[in-house]
């Protein structure tokens, strides 16, 4: 079960998303996450402390502590 | 058919053009349209984390079916960062590795940082991305980043968002006819006549944003670059006539005027 929570936790960990620092379930693998804000089937490409994760592996990999992630998406540029 | 080829594919359109700065999506997908481009810039931001979940996601308006998107590293300063950037646009375009490889220098002016964009190339390349790359007009420059293995080198005109049009027709000529890849102006057109000029310089093609985005009605300056890109191909490769002061040679027969006068001129 993944969820937020502000308060001090031994099972909760930290991770960096979009450079914003958010607590969740030790338990929580990156389909959870990505489940849990909305983004699950959007065109969005993710990276994990520098590598790319393939939406292959968003069900295996598993978030750990300290762990910085980027989440994507394809915006109008030049 | 006279055709545009980058990295062994072909487009009929020599026009590219930039997603960015339209009013709304609408307005993005109509000039898009209307500019007949084929090849589209995108870039790649992070995405709201669920504070927006409705928002409608430019992919869905701008089809990669439909188009050949051109992922940007528009905004990155470092080789780290674009490197990054274009890695995890390859994974959300389902592998696509055509890409474009800017590494901006200073925010004022939005120059290219020629020493790192040369660092990231080389990575990209040994990645097997396809790099079509921003450049400054240094003719040197473009000759190294076609040798490292780039595939279309895109020289500035003048700065990016300036609008102040093709400021070294010299550099860029002699881009041209060097490069054995294609050449693309990019950045710095203002208006048509400025897409015009690039291409009789003999450019393979223009690639646009603000010209098109920034103009008063942005639709009908889309169409008007379409044909500006199309009139200036048509004029290289009819090749211009001579300049010369005077001529002395009317384009109507010199003969067989009439006259008032009694005497025959012709006579």
């Amino acid at each position: 079960m993944l969820k937020t929570n502000t308060s001090p936790n031994a099972l909760m960990i930290q991770v960096t998303l979009n450079g914003q620092p958010q607590r969740f379930d030790t338990t929580s693998n990156i389909l959870q996450l990505l489940d849990y804000m909305n983004l699950q089937g959007k065109r969005i490409a993710v990276e994990r402390n520098g590598e790319i994760v393939p939406r292959s592996q968003f069900g295996e990999q598993m978030l750990a502590d300290g762990d910085r992630l980027e989440i994507v998406v394809a915006v109008g540029g030049g | 058919m006279d055709n545009l080829i980058i990295a062994g594919k072909t487009y009929s359109s020599r026009l590219l053009v930039g997603t960015g700065k339209y009013k709304d999506f609408a307005e993005t997908r109509e000039s898009i349209d209307a500019s007949g481009a084929q090849i589209i810039t995108v870039a790649i931001r992070r995405t709201n984390i669920g504070q927006n979940p409705g928002e409608p996601n430019l992919l869905d308006i701008l089809p990669p079916s439909e188009y050949t998107l051109l992922p940007n590293t528009a905004g990155c300063y470092t080789v780290d960062d674009a490197v990054r950037t274009l890695r995890l646009a390859r994974e959300l375009l389902d592998g696509h590795s055509l890409v474009k490889l800017e590494v901006l220098g200073d925010p004022k002016t939005l120059f290219p940082n020629m020493v790192e964009t040369l660092k990231a190339a080389e990575i990209l390349v040994k990645e097997d991305f396809q790099v079509m790359v921003y450049t400054s007009d240094d003719p040197i420059l473009a000759r190294q980043l076609e040798e490292i293995g780039c595939v279309a080198v895109m020289p500035l005109a003048s700065l990016i968002g300036s609008g102040m049009g093709i400021l070294n027709p010299w550099n860029l000529q002699i881009i041209i006819d060097n490069a054995k890849v294609p050449v693309i102006v990019d950045a710095g057109v203002g208006t048509a006549s400025d897409a015009a000029i690039a291409m009789e310089l003999g450019c393979d093609g223009v690639l646009m944003n603000t010209a098109i985005a920034a103009a008063q009605k942005p639709v009908l300056m889309a169409s008007a670059m379409r044909k500006a890109v199309e009139a200036g191909r048509e004029a290289y490769l009819a090749g211009r006539m001579t300049k010369k002061l005077y001529s002395a040679s009317p384009s109507s027969p010199v003969t067989g005027v009439i006259s008032s006068s009694s005497k025959d001129r012709a006579a």
